[in-house]
């Protein structure tokens, strides 16, 4: 009996093993690719295998990204255009999910505003930039509207669905307990789209992103959006760069927070 | 008046491109502390009777009076056990069966810890904490009957709540819920499939006939068997000449709709 415990025991301590393994071969493999981008990268744009004008390289953009930090201007641009891609996401998900709710209250609307709903989804919401920034000024509010907006309608429509799809007899076993409608909702409908609204999380931080730096481009005074503008305008490649490697780290951040919020969220 | 009343009720299902006339012209009176039970093939609308009873369905015409009130006033009275668990998957097995008292607001110390001894009663112990998932269909059967037993209802609907235990655990289970009804002096309407235990729990079983849903015949049950709890019943003399009755009345529903 002991000896058959051990050899479980072994068993699966070679199978963590193993497992530790491939997770090392895994990251290796990772690091390979990363130091093979930027090195070849390197070596093309210094032998002119590229025009360095155009595609810059590496060691400029390290040495733009120390200048702009000593300045304090990568530090406030990044800064704004967080602020305005956090608030425009949370606003964003927030917003389709309360419609979501209202169209799952009333289903009189819900078949009223149909299609309307499918209208707004199909066009491109950053169409409506230039409106926005007339209507709201040129300043943080029309940004984050626009950061807002782009996934507003997607969201209601996916949370909807989702809401909908949700087991009737869940619902019907609460009405047994005389449970009230916001009961209902609050006990079942919710927790039973927690997978998707997290998944629409997901896809939502994405969008707001390109809203916020959309936004950006058209108001062209702060931020990351307006130093590749800008970047482009005096045919500074290099700061067009560094604000894309910028933008790439912290939306890549914004991702995993939102990875370990639906960990959490979802208990298994 | 009776304790429940269910006068002249007719119920049609209305879809796209059909109507289903599930119960037609249903009257019964229960006593309080009654048990009884509805008997019926398949679809012959047992569970629609439930639904309607606990104001779940409006029924197309028809009324049912919990103590000479309409039910729609009596929510919290009326216990309903649906033919299936339907536990929330997202909440653990304490939080599935204190759902009831929370959504009555009901929920504190003491029945809180009456529906977790109820728990340990009826053969569930250390599950509080895990997920319903983790449970077998049995045992989550008997999860979904302490949450209906939780908030301590006057009216208590049972649709097939043994249909997914083992023999032994359904013997068990019966004389449980039986003495337990019958120490708090409650209500009951059992639906199932199986005459046995229908003789063996009830008072009075409703043999329901089927298209539409008609109540076909009510047979009383023998004090004798009444008294004793369901084990001891089945075991009784008189138990097996109800139990060819109730088979042959069924037999003849059958042939009259080949
Ligand atoms: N939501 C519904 N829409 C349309 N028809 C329905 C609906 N629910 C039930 N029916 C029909 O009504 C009839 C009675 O159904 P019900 O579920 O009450 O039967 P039952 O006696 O509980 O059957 P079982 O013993 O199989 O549970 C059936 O013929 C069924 O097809
Ligand atoms: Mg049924």
């Amino acid at each position: 009996m002991i000896r058959e415990t051990n050899k479980v025991d072994l068993l699966h301590k070679n199978y963590l093993q193993s497992l530790k393994v491939e997770k090392r071969w895994v990251r290796f493999y990772q690091g390979i690719i990363f130091l093979l981008f930027f090195s070849s990268w390197e070596i093309s744009s210094q032998n002119r295998w590229i025009d360095p004008l155009i595609f810059s390289s590496p060691s400029k953009i390290w040495n733009l990204l120390i200048a702009k930090m000593q300045d304090g201007s990568l530090v406030t641009n990044l800064g704004v255009t967080l602020t305005e891609t956090v608030f425009g996401f949370i606003l964003g998900t927030l917003l389709g999910t309360i419609l979501a709710a209202i169209l799952w209250w009333s289903p009189m609307i819900s078949k009223i505003l149909d299609p309307y709903l499918v209208i707004l989804n199909a066009m491109p919401k950053v169409a409506l930039g230039p409106i926005l920034i007339v209507a709201m000024g040129p300043g943080y509010p029309s940004i984050i509207a626009m950061g807002a907006i782009i996934s507003i309608i997607i969201t209601t429509i996916v949370v909807y669905t989702s809401f909908k799809e949700v087991d009737p007899n869940y619902v019907k076993v609460l009405q047994t307990f005389g449970a009230t409608r916001f009961q209902c909702f609050k006990e079942a409908i919710m927790p039973a789209s927690f997978p998707t609204i997290i998944s629409t999380l997901k896809v939502n931080v994405g969008l707001s992103w390109v809203g916020v730096i959309v936004g950006e481009f058209l108001v062209s005074s702060k931020g990351l959006g307006y130093m590749i503008i800008y970047g482009f305008q005096v045919f500074n490649f290099t700061l067009v760069f560094l604000s894309l490697l910028v933008i790439a780290v912290f939306a890549t951040i914004m991702y995993q927070l939102v990875e370990l919020l639906e960990k959490k969220l979802i208990k298994e | 008046m009776s304790f429940l009343t269910v006068q002249k009720i007719h119920h049609t299902y209305f879809t796209k491109d059909t109507s289903a006339t599930a119960l037609s012209d249903i009257s019964l009176a229960v006593e309080e502390g009654e048990f009884v039970s509805i008997l019926g093939p398949s679809g012959c609308g047992k569970t629609t009777l439930l639904s309607i009873i606990s104001s779940l369905l409006p029924p197309t015409q028809g009324t049912v009076l919990l103590e000479n009130k309409p039910i729609s006033t009596a929510k919290n009275d009326i216990g309903y056990m649906l033919q299936q668990d339907y536990l929330l998957p997202w909440k653990t097995i304490e939080e599935n069966i204190l759902l009831g008292l929370k959504l009555s607001k009901q929920l504190n110390e003491k029945t809180k810890l009456a529906a977790l001894s109820l728990l340990k009663q009826i053969g569930l112990t250390g599950v509080e904490k895990q997920l319903p998932k983790q449970l077998s269909g049995g045992m989550r059967q008997r999860v979904a009957l302490v949450r209906t037993l939780a908030t301590e209802p006057k009216l208590l609907m049972l649709d097939e709540p043994f249909s997914a235990l083992d023999y032994q655990t359904k013997l068990k289970l019966e004389d449980l819920v039986s003495q337990t009804l019958d120490e708090f002096g409650k209500t009951a309407i059992l639906v199932t499939h199986d005459i046995g235990e229908a003789i063996a729990m009830s008072d009075r079983v409703f043999l329901f006939s089927p298209r539409p849903g008609r109540l076909h015949k009510t047979f009383h049950i023998p004090e004798e068997l009444r008294k004793v709890p369901p084990f001891e019943a089945r075991n009784h003399e008189l138990y097996s000449s109800i139990f060819q009755t109730i088979w042959k009345e069924l037999e003849s529903l059958d042939q009259r709709n080949e």
